[in-house]
């Protein structure tokens, strides 16, 4: 049945399932052999457009715990889906292994072929083998923990009430982008071994004595030795802890085992999702070059027909489109800035021009755009691929330029542009843009007063001033109170001069 | 992970360095976020009440309630976060699409106060905004429930509710006589067999097994003594075995039992309900605006209780008239009032069409209180008399001009007064303004009549 080569895979927009295996099998062709690509085992999922708004919701997890939010989300989808504001995206993959590619059952035989070229070959590889990706997740383990995690809640629903359970979901999904270890994390979570060592961890907790809390509060002798032994428990707590969600599983007083243990699994499904967004330049850049290269190349041996290749042409060129800033955009199309840039690595592998070798010494001309792609594909973040790859053509060509918003101006001042002063001006910027410590406020918990009223004291080291929104710090951190039990503080420090700019606080409910 | 073993694996093979497997999923169970979706409208209940409740008082009266969509602001459902906001101090933005700037160029901030149009690329959620609001579909049952809340028909309602009645066949154990077709064979074959059993019915294989042993005999001639003396006694046991199973049938008409069936007495699921107005010359559009808020929460209300529900609008000035929905709310008249003349109507409509034994009935009334004097005696005397007897529920709005301090006590409040307190399924009522609708509405029907209206 397998065609070894000639021939065209169908024709129309029918398919079936024997023409998804031919396509797969001349795609997985051109793939390995001609791109080089390593990828995990694939598997392919046919689904209908209401399934798809279910995968959707839960951010592609096929398997997700029950909570009001993701019923939210589903509502705003579905809703833009049948108002025909959004059409659904015609695939979403994730990073497991065996990789799962979601296919929708109305998409044509051509989207079809497309979309396994795009994510089964080009997420795939990306994923198998970004350097952030196999430091930072474990894609084998991934689903088994995700369905461990639905059993867990909903058995903790069960015995404590769906009350008890969102009250401490609520809390630790307000702190989700403060429960990752953003830079001491270099050991990935063995997702399987967790599972296990929860129930063992659980029980031992249950049943062995909290040394840390038999501190109560002590006479006036005890004040004197106060400051060294305040050292030591600071060192003890692991002082100051930037990972929020870690400290409150470890050692918050009040909390139950499995309360505990809901924390844990918001924590380190906020760490698997981690890499994903400074990832997502690249890994869509890479996904759509990849598919476009394929249909390319299929079209070239004679394997799909014309019309099938302008349709592949014309979704392609739908994804990539950039708005400018007069038709309202205020941000790069990752899908857009992210081909425009792989497809100018490959330019200069094989045809550069003076300009590029002045800027691109050591790739420019190297006759390996492949190589060089895959290089640059497991090697770097969008924040550092930028900042190396981003070539005086693709600023051109977007027509960049760049504003500086001073509050203390009463206008925008253009202070650079697409010329020889401004690239390295506006490359650093978009850069600046890409790099996650621009998106996470960087708080952290630098003290327990273990010989007071167990007060919490966090910091938020502020950039360029910038404080925190008010009503959502205030809600957030009456969740983080509730879960410490104690009263919480926050200050938010300039860090340059180091005062403190505002102080929050929030104490629990008794 | 269920789905996994439910689905059909249609193919897995090796292929170079990679398997692939592909699933059909499409037959899989779907609507997997339902849990979740309940979860958000309960998170957001209230919000979503109050959007339900908007949206019955912007809507036609037949068209409440058929399933609808609400809108509910977003922060009902907001997901806080820790996130920085630029309120103050520099930074930079890279855009596309420059056409015509330069470096030094000035720009006039936008008036939005925030920058070039938002934060740069992937500065996440400024002050926790962003997010539209949130439109669920909801069922027509959700809407109602949602609507109605804790609302329900009042118990003396109920009652008499009960005692009109129609009747449907129910099963109702067995009887010894009737019609083949409801012959319960089980039960009949677990007569038949007691029966065979304690008369001692011999077994037709018994009967077989003496007739081969004599026909054996009858073969093997000449017979010794024993053996004739064996066959003699096994043909009287032939002859007592036959006698005993012609005496006795299989199956005796004693044993036969049918499924009987009683005529069992069901609430009436019919309702009409009679929309009274007043449409005389001192009614505003705003009264009669009110009014029909009213009516309107009836209907639905009523609605979702029985399977069908009849309207009947009678407008009254001098005189009054049966009119469809639209001429009812929108054709202005002028004239006197004479409120006898609706509940003549009323009356003779109802004993027309819907007679009380095969209908409930309500009557809804609106009016500014005005009536010819002359007229209350004789619309106190058809109330009463004529009414009151056949409805499950008689309410009456009175409807007060825009502002208007409450003028004493109408003519008509005074003459309804004296009969609701002799009965209790006329209920009256004072409402003023469009927000106290709802509220009047609730005090009405809510179900522990004392602590709910305390709650409003």
């Amino acid at each position: 049945m397998t065609t070894t080569g000639k021939g065209l895979l169908y024709q129309g927009a029918d398919w079936n399932f024997s023409i998804i295996r031919d396509c797969y099998d001349a795609i997985e062709r051109v793939a390995h052999d001609e791109l080089g690509l390593d990828t995990f085992p694939n598997r392919i999922e046919v689904i209908t457009s209401e399934q798809m708004l279910d995968v959707y919701t839960a951010n592609g997890m096929p398997i997700s715990y029950h909570h009001w939010s993701y019923g939210k989300r589903f509502a705003s989808h579905e809703n833009a889906y049948r108002r025909g504001l959004m059409g659904l995206a015609y695939e979403v993959v994730i990073n497991s292994n065996p990789c799962i590619s979601y296919l929708m059952e109305e998409n044509s035989a051509t989207m079809q072929a497309l979309v396994i070229a795009h994510a089964a070959f080009g997420h795939n590889h990306f994923f198998k083998n970004n350097r952030l990706f196999q430091e930072w997740t474990d894609p084998s383990q991934i689903l088994n923990y995700l369905e461990f995690a639905r059993g867990y809640i909903s058995r903790c629903e069960e015995r404590h009430g769906q009350q008890a359970v969102e009250r401490v979901l609520d809390a630790a999904h307000a702190l989700q982008g403060q429960g990752v270890n953003r830079h001491s994390g270099s050991r990935r979570v063995d997702l399987r071994g967790e599972q296990e060592r929860a129930r063992a961890r659980r029980l031992h907790e249950d049943e062995s004595y909290n040394d840390l809390w038999r501190t109560l509060p002590q006479g006036a002798a005890a004040a004197a030795q106060g400051e060294s032994e305040r050292e030591a428990l600071r060192h003890r707590f692991g002082l100051p802890e930037e990972n929020l969600l870690y400290f409150l599983e470890k050692n918050a007083p009040r909390l139950a085992p499995w309360e505990r243990e809901i924390i844990r699994i918001v924590r380190l499904i906020a760490q698997y999702f981690y890499p994903q967004p400074q990832l997502k330049l690249m890994n869509e850049g890479c996904a759509t070059w990849v598919h476009d290269r394929i249909m390319t190349s299929l079209h070239e041996q004679g394997r799909i027909d014309d019309a099938a290749f302008m349709e592949a042409i014309h979704s392609t060129s739908n994804v990539i489109m950039q708005f400018g800033y007069e038709q309202g955009a205020t941000s790069f199309n990752p899908y857009a800035l992210g081909f425009a840039m792989m497809k100018d690595i490959e330019r200069i592998c094989t045809a550069p021009q003076a300009e590029d070798r002045h800027w691109f010494p050591d790739i420019a001309g190297n006759g390996d755009p492949y190589g060089t792609l895959r290089h640059a594909w497991a090697e770097y973040r969008d924040e550092s691929f930028i900042l190396q790859f981003l070539s005086p053509r693709v600023m051109r060509d977007f027509r960049m330029f760049r504003l500086l918003d001073d509050t203390r101006d009463p206008y925008l001042l253009v202070d650079a542009i697409h010329d020889e002063a401004g690239y390295r001006d506006i490359r650093r910027t978009v850069a600046a843009t890409h790099d996650p410590s621009a998106w996470y406020a960087e708080i952290e918990i630098v003290d327990v007063d273990m010989f007071g009223d167990r007060t919490l004291r966090l910091e938020h080291r502020t950039q360029n001033g910038q404080i925190l929104s008010e009503n959502d710090m205030k809600l957030t951190l009456r969740g983080l109170a509730d879960l410490w039990g104690y009263r919480v503080v926050l200050d938010e420090i300039d860090v340059p001069s180091g005062s403190v700019l505002a102080t929050h606080e929030s104490t629990p409910p008794r | 992970m269920v789905h996994a073993r439910e689905a059909v694996r249609l193919t897995q093979r090796k292929l170079g360095s990679g398997a692939l497997e592909i699933i059909d999923r499409r037959s899989n169970p779907h609507g997997k976020n339902l849990e979740n979706r309940r979860r958000a409208l309960e998170r957001a209940r209230g919000a979503v009440q109050e959007a339900v409740r908007e949206a019955v008082a912007n809507g036609r009266i037949r068209d409440t309630g058929q399933g609808n969509a609400v809108t509910i602001p977003a922060d009902a459902l907001h997901e806080p976060g820790f996130h920085r906001v630029f309120t103050e101090g520099q930074r930079h933005i890279v855009l596309s699409g420059n056409h015509e700037f330069s470096r030094g160029d000035r720009l006039r901030r936008p008036p939005s106060g925030g920058g070039a149009g938002g934060g740069g690329a992937g500065q996440a959620g400024t002050d926790g905004g962003g997010e539209d609001s949130y439109r669920f579909l909801l069922s027509r049952d959700e809407f109602l429930d949602l609507f109605f809340g804790d609302l329900e028909l009042p118990d003396l309602v109920k009652r008499e509710l009960a005692a009109t009645e129609t009747t449907t066949p129910s099963r109702a154990g067995l009887s010894s006589e009737g019609s083949p077709s409801q012959l319960d064979l089980g039960r009949t074959m677990r007569h038949s067999m007691a029966r065979r059993i304690g008369l001692g019915r011999p077994k037709p294989a018994e009967l077989k097994e003496v007739e081969a042993r004599i026909e054996q005999l009858e073969e093997e001639r000449p017979l010794s003594d024993t053996a004739l003396l064996e066959l003699e006694e096994l043909r009287e046991r032939r002859g007592a075995l036959r006698q005993r199973l012609n005496r006795i049938p299989w199956v005796d008409p004693v044993d036969l039992r049918y499924r009987r069936f009683a005529p069992t007495p069901k609430p009436s699921t019919r309702a009409v309900m009679f929309c009274l107005m007043d449409v005389s010359g001192s009614m505003t559009e705003r009264m009669k605006e009110l009014a029909k808020q009213f009516f309107l929460l009836l209907h639905v209300f009523l609605e979702k209780r029985y399977k069908t529900l009849d309207i009947v609008f009678i407008r009254h000035a001098e005189t009054a008239e049966e009119v469809d929905e639209e001429t009812f709310f929108h054709d202005p008249r002028t004239g006197g009032t004479v409120v006898s003349t609706a509940l003549e109507e009323m009356i003779h409509v109802q004993r027309a069409r819907y007679p009380a034994q095969q209908w409930n009935i309500y009557v809804a009334q609106a009016s500014d209180g005005d009536n010819t004097t002359s007229d209350t005696p004789h619309a106190v005397k058809l109330l009463e008399e004529d009414i009151l007897p056949v409805v499950q529920y008689y309410a009456y709005i009175e409807v007060a001009g825009s502002g208007a301090v409450i003028r004493g006590e109408t003519d008509l409040w005074q003459a309804w007064r004296t009969v609701a307190e002799r009965n209790a399924h006329l209920a009256i009522r004072q409402v003023t303004d469009r927000k106290d609708i709802f509220p009047v509405f609730r005090e009405l029907f809510s179900r522990k009549a004392g602590t709910e209206v305390a709650r409003t």
